[in-house]
């Protein structure tokens, strides 16, 4: 891929307490980009994702969104979420709310458009990942593989130029990760920039333009899928790998 | 003990005054509640603010409300009001509140940081700012769960400002005690206005339930 830089990310360092989670870690993303993260549970994956969209507040390095660095003391924070969509393992709709609401909330509070147009759009992305007829359906109501596709279609209703994905399907049952996973893959196929955390490594071969694999904090191998899997060059890579498959 | 009748026969004589009197009981429970509530949700948000100072200043508040007597705390109001030319009504209102208020701030401090994280991450990740996403996405999940020990608060105010019958506001209580005394039957009116406040302990829970089932249609 030869796109504009979406995300380039310089030096980041990030501990909580005595634990040093992220060391110097490097990674661009490009346009239309889908980067796998992948590496065992406490490798950093997550809190580097997070630190993407300020969650997370780094404690030295650079974050660069489409050009511009953003300080989440200097900057509005707010505003440069708006451009960059979350996904949780957890899927956290918000559970007062039925499909529909939860997709509106943002685009009517935040970005002030008005309801009736945010409904119209809202109806689209249902459509989008085959929810539309649940729109008046409360959380609770949704299976684990519907709530993750709400949540989506939430993250996508702000029309953010860049999505992150945190562990998307490790809260599913196996039956239902397959419905989020397409979802993914229809966006990523429409030239979403997306950055996922995922331990699905049949997606990641699939899907991902680039593999990173980290391990303690540090960004160890980053390749085409291609080669992380066939052909991983570090000997931390192919134990990973070899415990994975 | 008066018989039954006896009873039955005071209680429809006498249901104007009662009336009266519960009507004062009901505006000055309401009233209380109304601004207990809003000191409540002042003084959590102080608590969970995580500003030391601000903190420190509603645990002081806290700890000075549950460290006192009601009746003392009512005294005070009185008679610290009645110089500033209050009516009994108000200071009696503002002195439950303040009491009230300190037990409510409990609730919803303990139902606000009951929220699970994930929802105020997922309300700033969308681009809402903190203020917003308490607003709109914390604060209705919080207020749901906070309705039964609300409920609970609300009953105990209710039957709290009976107090207020100390500082000879004629409120339900003192309808009772007065009537009783007049008439050398003290027991009578006490068992009626025994009933009064049932039906309005009623009346609180009934509607309390009402609301807590409208908003569980989310369930």
């Amino acid at each position: 891929m030869d796109g504009r830089d979406m995300i380039n990310v310089k030096k980041l360092n990030k501990s909580f307490g005595d634990l040093h989670v992220l060391k110097d870690v490097d990674i661009t993303v490009k346009e239309s980009d889908v980067v796998c993260l992948i590496g065992a549970s406490g490798s950093g994956k997550s809190t580097l994702l997070r630190c993407l969209n300020f969650l997370e507040i780094k404690d030295n390095g650079q974050i660069i969104i489409e050009g511009e660095e953003v300080n989440a003391d200097t900057h509005n924070v707010n505003e440069v979420r708006q451009k960059i969509g979350m996904v949780f393992q957890h899927f956290n709709l918000f559970p007062h709310k039925n499909v529909i609401e939860n997709i509106i909330e943002a685009p009517v509070h935040v970005k002030g458009i008005s309801k009736a147009q945010a409904i119209k759009e809202a109806r689209e992305l249902l459509d989008k990942v085959g929810l539309a007829d649940k729109e008046k359906v409360y959380p609770s109501k949704l299976s684990g593989g519907q709530k993750q596709r709400v949540a989506i279609a939430r993250a996508l209703a702000m029309k953010p130029d860049i999505m992150l994905f945190d562990e998307p399907t490790s809260a599913l049952d196996p039956e239902l990760v397959g419905e989020v996973l397409s979802t993914m893959k229809e966006l990523a196929e429409e030239g979403m920039t997306m950055v996922v955390v995922t331990h699905e490594m049949g997606f990641a071969r699939e899907v991902a333009d680039w593999v990173v694999y980290m391990h303690g904090g540090r960004i160890v191998e980053v390749g085409h899928p291609d080669e992380i899997f066939d052909n991983p060059v570090e000997e931390r890579t192919q134990e990973f790998l070899s415990k994975t498959f | 003990m008066p018989s039954l009748s006896h009873v039955i026969e005071v209680f429809f004589d006498t249901y104007d005054i009662f009336l009266k009197g519960m009507l004062l009981t009901l505006q000055v429970t309401a009233v209380s509640i109304l601004i207990a509530i809003f000191i409540g949700l002042f003084f959590a948000f102080l608590k969970i603010s995580g500003i030391k100072v601000l903190e420190w200043i509603a645990n002081a508040y806290i700890y000075l409300v549950r460290g006192t007597p009601l009746i003392v705390q009512i005294f005070i109001f009185y008679f610290g009001m009645t110089n500033l030319n209050i009516s009994a009504f108000w200071s009696v209102a503002l002195g439950l509140a303040f009491h009230n208020g300190a037990y409510i701030a409990e609730i919803f401090r303990g139902t606000i940081q009951s929220i699970d994280k994930g929802q105020m991450e997922a309300g700033r990740s969308l681009g809402m700012s903190r203020v917003l996403t308490m607003r709109r996405i914390i604060l209705p999940q919080a207020f749901r769960r906070a309705l039964p020990p609300l409920g609970n608060q609300f009953i105990i105010g209710l039957k709290d400002s009976s107090l207020a019958a100390f500082i000879g506001m004629y409120e339900l209580f003192n309808v009772a005690t007065t009537k009783g005394a007049n008439d050398f039957d003290n027991m009578t009116y006490l068992l009626i206005v025994a009933v009064y406040y049932l039906f309005l302990v009623y009346l609180i829970s009934a509607l309390v339930g009402l609301l807590e089932k409208k908003l569980s249609v989310s369930d």
